[in-house]
């Protein structure tokens, strides 16, 4: 049979359940594709959450995001994608038995894994650092944050210090409160209980196009974010452990007579989290 | 092409492979530049269809999915079918429970 001939390119022994090695790598592929499928599924109760969470509460967004570095956000999407370029390239050394340029190609996406947890582990430590964290254990103290840090009265210090919490409608409420023709606005001293307006006269001063009064419920931009990125960041870690294995596995020669089939499943499951990835970047960070 | 290749699978060219990353970076260019840009609400359309383009580029060149059986790529536009519904079903009952619906009470949203 031809077809056999050429199917047994494939290098794998086929088992006797499948008609040749054309089908079970169809069959294998098809299985992979269903995982892709609830992979998306699993993602998408987060991605839910987000959307119902911004479309009734977009200035919780707005106001999170600011702390979130643009630039990091980029060089971590750049990273993955040449680390799909890489793995797409694994695939075709596989292919074409090039054992070497397999090797190479599978290092290389697993440099970039690295790269990209270690550009996450500095945002983490970050966040960490100033207590932007989930929701039970977001405390925010932002001393040297930078320009956002002095607007940022954070809820859990505001109920040590017995400070009504400063949200928008305070604010308001304190404007429409103070004589508009007062002169000496930012002289009057802090009031010690009650709305906190006039506490922070910096805020009033402050750019109005942006949002940068703590919106109620902050924490909960940043409880989507670390389940979003972290859930992402665990698929990340599982893609170097699969890429490491891939290593060993041609390391020992699995791969030599022309078998990729594994190669190719590890790269579609790659693929996924850069795509997965490409949506987060947009969605957390490029809110504006 | 190489003798190697088999008879059931395409081998991408590097030159392809090549030329969707550039592709991808530059998509991620006009992502970013895009964000800079106010359009008020057009903002999150734009980088939505931006990030779609390239997560279709990737689908099909990467994945492979422009060379694939197509039951592969009905499969997996499924997935994307029951998550639009998920969300467009969720978002619908949502908006039932707007906050200013009854001023000053957002259930589960209070401090």
């Amino acid at each position: 049979m031809s077809d056999r001939e050429h199917a047994s390119n494939d290098g794998m022994a086929v088992d006797h359940h499948f008609e040749n090695a054309d089908q079970q790598y169809q069959s294998a592929k098809l299985g992979m594709w269903v995982f892709l499928t609830t992979e998306i599924l699993f993602f998408g109760g987060l991605f839910v959450a987000y959307a119902v969470y911004r479309g009734n509460h977009p200035e919780v967004f707005v106001f999170g995001h600011h702390f979130l570095d643009k630039n990091l956000g980029a060089l971590n999407t750049v990273i993955l994608i040449c680390s799909s370029l890489t793995a797409a390239w694994a695939v075709r050394a596989a292919q074409l038995r090039q054992i070497g340029m397999l090797k190479l190609m599978i290092l290389l996406t697993i440099v970039f894994a690295f790269g990209f947890m270690g550009v996450k582990a500095f945002e983490y430590n970050g966040k960490w650092k100033h207590g932007l964290l989930w929701a039970g254990q977001y405390d925010p103290h932002l001393e040297d944050h930078g320009e956002t840090s002095h607007e940022v009265i954070g809820e859990e210090s505001a109920e040590d210090a017995h400070i009504e919490i400063v949200t928008e409608e305070t604010i308001v409420e304190a404007i429409e409160a103070q004589p508009a023709a007062d002169p000496n606005r930012s002289t009057i001293e802090p009031a010690a209980e009650g709305p906190a307006g006039l506490a922070a006269p910096d805020l009033v001063a402050a750019d109005e196009t942006e949002v940068e009064i703590e919106p109620a419920n902050a924490q909960t931009y940043f409880s989507i974010y670390f389940l979003m990125t972290g859930l992402h960041g665990i698929h990340v870690i599982g893609g170097i452990g699969a890429f490491a294995w891939l290593l060993l596995c041609a390391r020992r020669g699995d791969f030599d007579g022309g078998h990729f089939t594994r190669v190719d499943m590890v790269a579609l499951y790659w693929h996924l989290v850069d795509l997965i990835w490409i949506y987060l970047f947009l969605l957390l960070y490029l809110i504006d | 092409m190489s003798e190697h290749e088999s008879s059931f699978v395409h081998v991408s060219s590097v030159k392809l492979l090549l030329i969707v990353w550039v592709a991808l970076m530059v998509g991620t260019w006009f992502t970013v530049s895009a964000s800079n840009i106010d359009l008020g609400f057009l903002n999150i359309w734009v980088g939505l269809a931006i990030a779609t383009a390239k997560a279709v580029l990737v689908g099909l060149y990467y994945m492979h999915l422009r060379w694939d059986k197509p039951f592969n790529s009905f499969f997996f536009l499924g997935a994307f079918l029951f998550l639009f519904l998920f969300i467009g079903f969720a978002m619908m009952d949502s908006a039932h429970y707007q906050p200013d619906l009854i001023p000053g009470y957002s259930p589960g949203m209070g401090d």
